[in-house]
């Protein structure tokens, strides 16, 4: 039993790290229909700029871990989202239109672009942090199979409820999520009310990438290690995620996360560690098969 | 940016805004740069991590960033009308001239050309010299002319988003590997010599088999999530490669393949070799030279089968399904039944690559078989252009043989100095050249589409009016 | 009276909470135009989709009688088996031809399964038997006859999708008529055409049901067609038939006059209890 809540505790954990990737994915699928292979690097991105302004903030700032993070997180944020503004402008937004092959195959170019320039830039090697914010909660058990809660799981947990709340909010009572959910139905006649569809969709994007960048943070904080390949597999388990909640939906997003980090910690701690990113994309290729629409999406009828 | 706020052909040029816009772009550099461009996480001698500074760069990219914007700005986008790339339209460019200008090479004399080539480099360069230019270069741009000609079949011709191509390569590779390295020699030893033979139209009869396989659960989705899907499919394959080591060997992967033979005669110094029946001194370039010739005929072969297939029903079917699902079902097509025969006919020619790729090498891992295969095999085909087979063979050699080249570039190293190596640039050059090159041309170098039938006269379609498929 | 050929019986398709069709029964005789008109969001094109097979109706029974005497239970078949097998061809309210393929490659996609079959899966074709080449003549000459019958034998080699619009109508129509089929749905054939085009398209169908024995089921608004060539009009008015007849019945018949031009307000409840709302 013990086992089992751990690992309900830390399948939690990933998954939601998961489920703020996928957000990411899901708001810019639903705004403009392309999947958007590079968000999975924009993440890695992120979590390597965290890595630096970390380190910036711990040793040259001399800031304590805490306030490190929060002052990490907000720049993160906002230096991701620039990234993956001029990303969206330089490769996604010219190609807009009838096309479908080009955006995509652009999108996987600007993913094999970005893993190779921070393998370039930084170096291809892993690297490694000091363990942050040690302690925890203790919930049951004793000794060898004693179970806890982290400090560091609990930060995750709230940040992602909270982060995703918020921006339900903002997507379902702002004018600007009034004008995202416009643009998602009907781009030509959005713009034709006075809607600035092209501010829309960047600013999609870079909420997108602004939560990629706390899971970035999160993921930097959790593991304590981040490498320039570790932008494609989380990438893969985070769209799959938003396809298995329901692509197009925040909520569904998160739950599709949460559902795969908890498929994948069981998995790996009941079965075997060895086919863990397969069941991944097994359930991706299953949902697609049988519920492309996900469990909280809208399934869309085809006009003949 | 500023550029859109101008007319399409403005006289005057406004120099302040010109400039502003330059500084906004060197400025978004600027937060671009920091940190991960400015700061440089190394480990230590007590293996922490530290940040050592490269501002430099960082005011080198900025600055960069500003002149080259600013030259654009006032030499390039003032002068052209503004480019509609969303529409459709393509501007008459340097490389649809190269398209046009190499055309000729399309028929008979590229034919020539190719079977003449490595006798030429012979010629030029001699045994030793030319093993290079026969092996990495010919034979490298071949395999992916032919794949990419396999995939034309599924994506350009009938229109289906395939991301997994790579699986049917691999299951090609590890089908000859696999036969010719235990099922023979435990059955029937003697026939060792004539295994490429024997397993080259297995390993295609198992791709086509799991193109049936894998395509019928899937083919049914859309666009996007078709390509998902392939691409889940096409990583499956592989970590199951990687993992299950009993079957695969895994990491270790499968070596000591055995190469295709002269038709029962091994090309190897020995008494019953090559050189020694045909009175030739031995050299290892006579097998180069036949896998040349190999690899050619498969590829040659993929040509004949999509040109004449594109003639009868079954390629129209394809191509009708490319433009409109609806209307072929409102037809009495059975759009299923079409998709399947695309895929697995495309998977069919991936596999016989695949057995190729492995009696080549000699020696096959899974790490051959990864995602960025699949990615550049696609690339190829979509810049390429319109389902057109010659439109193939230019990308080909652009991507392929243009990446190959880095290796020769040797007075870099006079530049840059004696560490750099262009040859790490390889991946970054690439991605970064699938984004220019989409941006450039999004429907590929080739822009017309040529019917299979004609009453009186063959006109050529304008690309803007050729479907993508699964719109 | 001629036999019927397709009969439509207790039709209902609902979408989740909406019923787009309720209860619908009419009958189509071979060798008859029949329109099937109404207000616009009435519900036809979803009648049609029903009928050619790309929805699945939620109840009721589509039944199409070939001269043999063949029956074909349409709500149970796949969409192309509609085409194939019942012999149903269908247009579409918004041209659905093939544009980046010419104008002859339309006409011999529509022949695909006699080709496919003479091809003996490719095989015949490949080898250039002359089994294939005699069927694919025989191909040919059919798009070249429906390509001469429409005017458009000098476009033969041009684009679909370069066409004027009205061209395009017709070739979408021919393309139809090419996969040889008993009944022929058209979703609004004269959508967008001006008088001249109008008349010419009359001129057209009823050619088309004389020279062919192919009965034609009809979705229009233009009434300068329906009235001139309809030989049976089925009104419908949110999913539900109000009317059904000649031209001339249905013309002057009040429930139809309500349902384009409405009634005085007194009378709305009436009217709305008798046609079942």
């Amino acid at each position: 039993m013990e086992v089992f809540v751990q690992q309900l505790v830390n399948g939690l954990t990933l998954g939601s790290i998961y489920g703020l990737i996928a957000i990411g994915y899901t708001m810019v699928f639903g705004i403009i229909g392309m999947v958007n292979f590079a968000h999975g690097d924009v993440f890695m991105v992120g979590s390597f700029i965290a890595l630096i302004l970390f380190m910036v903030a711990t040793m040259f700032l001399g800031l304590p871990t805490v306030a490190a993070l929060i002052v990490v997180l907000v720049l993160a944020m906002a230096l991701t989202g620039l990234w993956n503004w001029t990303i969206e402008r330089v490769a996604y937004r010219p190609l807009r239109g009838s096309f479908r092959l080009a955006p995509l195959i652009s999108a996987i170019g600007m993913s094999i672009l970005l893993s190779n320039l921070i393998q370039i830039l930084q170096g291809p090697r892993n690297k490694p942090l000091p363990p942050m914010l040690p302690g925890s909660i203790h919930i049951m058990g004793e000794d060898a199979l004693a179970t806890a809660i982290s400090y560091k799981q609990i930060v995750i947990m709230v940040v992602t409820v909270v982060l995703l709340a918020v921006f339900w909010w903002v997507v379902q009572k702002t004018p600007l999520g009034r004008a995202q959910r416009a643009v998602e139905q009907d781009a030509k006649m959005a713009a034709l009310l006075g809607i600035n569809v092209d501010k829309t969709i960047s600013i999609t994007f870079v909420m997108g990438a602004a939560l990629a960048a706390v899971a970035g943070v999160m993921y930097l904080m959790y593991y304590g290690v981040v490498n320039f390949s570790d932008g494609f597999v989380p990438g893969v388990k985070a769209f799959t995620a938003a396809v298995l909640g329901g692509i197009g939906s925040l909520p569904g997003a998160v739950l599709g996360g949460l559902l795969i980090g908890l498929i994948e910690t069981m998995w790996s701690a009941y079965f075997t560690i060895d086919y863990k990113d397969v069941a991944a994309f097994s359930i991706l290729a299953i949902t697609l098969i049988f519920l492309p629409s996900g469990i909280l999406g809208r399934p869309d009828v085809e006009k003949v | 940016m500023a550029n859109d706020n101008q007319p399409a052909n403005t006289p005057t040029i406004d120099l302040g805004a010109a400039v502003r816009d330059a500084v906004i772009a060197s400025l978004v550099m600027l937060g671009l740069a920091i940190p991960i461009l400015a700061l440089k996480t190394e480990q230590n001698m007590d293996n922490r991590l530290v940040l050592e500074p490269r501002w430099h760069y960082v005011w080198i990219a900025c600055a960069l960033v500003f002149a080259v914007r600013l030259a654009l700005t006032l030499f390039i986008w003032n002068r052209k009308a503004k480019i509609t790339v969303a529409k459709g339209e393509q501007t008459p460019t340097i490389m649809s001239g190269l398209v046009r200008v190499l055309k000729p090479f399309s028929g008979r004399a590229g034919l020539l050309f190719l079977v003449a080539y490595p006798l030429l480099a012979l010629w030029l360069v001699g045994p030793q010299g030319s093993i290079k230019w026969i092996d990495n270069f010919g034979i490298q741009i071949l395999i992916y002319i032919m794949l990419g000609w396999g995939l034309n079949i599924v994506v350009g011709l009938a229109g289906l988003l395939d991301l997994g191509y790579v699986a049917f390569y691999a299951v090609g590779a590890y089908s000859y590997a696999i036969i010719a390295t235990q099922v023979i020699p435990a059955t029937f030893p003697e026939l060792g010599v004539w295994s490429f033979w024997i397993c080259l139209p297995i390993a295609g009869l198992l791709a086509a088999l799991w193109g049936v396989l894998l395509g019928f659960p899937v083919l049914r989705l859309r666009g996007d999530y078709l390509a998902i899907v392939t691409l889940a499919f096409g990583e499956i394959i592989r970590l199951v490669l990687i993992n299950w080591v009993a079957f695969s060997n895994g990491y270790a992967g499968i070596s000591g393949i055995p190469r295709p033979s002269f038709f029962g005669i091994p090309f190897n110094a020995s008494e019953e070799g090559f050189a020694a029946v045909f009175g030739l001194e031995f050299s290892p370039i006579y097998r180069t030279i036949f896998l040349f010739y190999v690899i050619l005929a498969l590829a040659l072969l993929t040509a004949f089968v999509t040109v004449k297939l594109r003639r009868l029903p079954v390629g129209r079917a394809w191509e009708a399904l490319r433009e409109d699902e609806i209307a072929c079902r409102s037809l009495g097509i059975n759009t299923t039944n079409t998709k399947l025969t695309a895929f697995s006919i495309g998977a069919m020619f991936g596999g016989f690559a695949g057995a190729f790729f492995a009696a080549r090498q000699g020696f096959i891992s899974p790490e051959s078989f990864v995602f960025i295969e699949s990615a550049q095999i696609l690339a190829i085909v979509v810049l390429g252009g319109m389902g057109s087979l010659f439109g193939v063979v230019i990308s080909s050699i652009a991507l392929v043989g243009g990446i190959e080249i880095l290796r020769e570039l040797d007075f870099l190293k006079q530049i840059f100095g004696p560490h750099f190596d262009p040859a790490q640039f390889r991946m970054l050059i690439f991605g970064t050249a699938m984004v220019v090159m989409m941006l450039w041309k999004p429907r590929g170098l080739v822009s017309t589409r040529e019917p299979s039938v004609f009453l009186k006269e063959r006109k050529s379609i304008s690309g803007s009016l050729v479907k993508e498929g699964h719109g | 009276m001629s036999q019927t050929i397709l009969k439509v019986e207790h039709l209902t398709m609902r979408f989740g909470g909406l019923t787009a069709i309720n209860n619908l029964s009419f009958e189509a005789r071979r060798g008859e135009i029949t329109a099937l008109i109404g207000p616009n969001g009435a519900g036809k094109t979803t009648v049609f989709n029903c009928i050619t097979g790309f929805y699945k109706p939620t109840e009721g029974m589509l039944t199409l009688t070939h001269p043999t005497g063949n029956e074909f239970l349409l709500e149970r078949m796949p969409d192309f088996q509609i085409n194939w097998k019942a012999k149903v061809a269908r247009t579409f309210q918004n041209i659905r031809l093939f544009q980046g393929m010419t104008v002859l490659e339309n006409l011999l996609v529509a022949q695909h399964n006699p080709l496919m079959v003479a091809s003996g899966f490719s095989l015949h074709g490949i080898f250039s038997t002359k089994t294939y080449i005699s069927a694919e003549k025989l191909a040919m000459d059919t798009a070249v006859y429906w390509l001469e019958t429409m005017g458009l034998i000098d476009r033969a080699d041009d684009p679909a999708g370069d066409l004027p619009y009205g061209d395009q109508r017709r070739l979408e129509i021919a393309r139809a008529m090419c996969t040889g089929p008993y009944l022929l749905c058209l979703d609004e054939p004269a959508a967008g055409l001006n008088p001249k085009e109008s008349n010419d398209l009359n001129d057209l169908l009823m050619t088309i049901r004389k020279d062919h024995d192919t009965a034609i089921l009809l979705i229009e608004h233009d009434m300068s067609v329906v009235m001139k060539i309809s030989d049976h009009v089925v009104v419908l008015d949110y999913g539900v038939k109000i009317s059904d007849g000649t031209p001339d019945f249905v013309r002057t018949d009040p429930k139809v006059i309500a349902a384009y031009l409405g009634v005085p307000d007194e009378e709305v409840a009436a009217v709305e209890a008798e046609v079942g709302l």
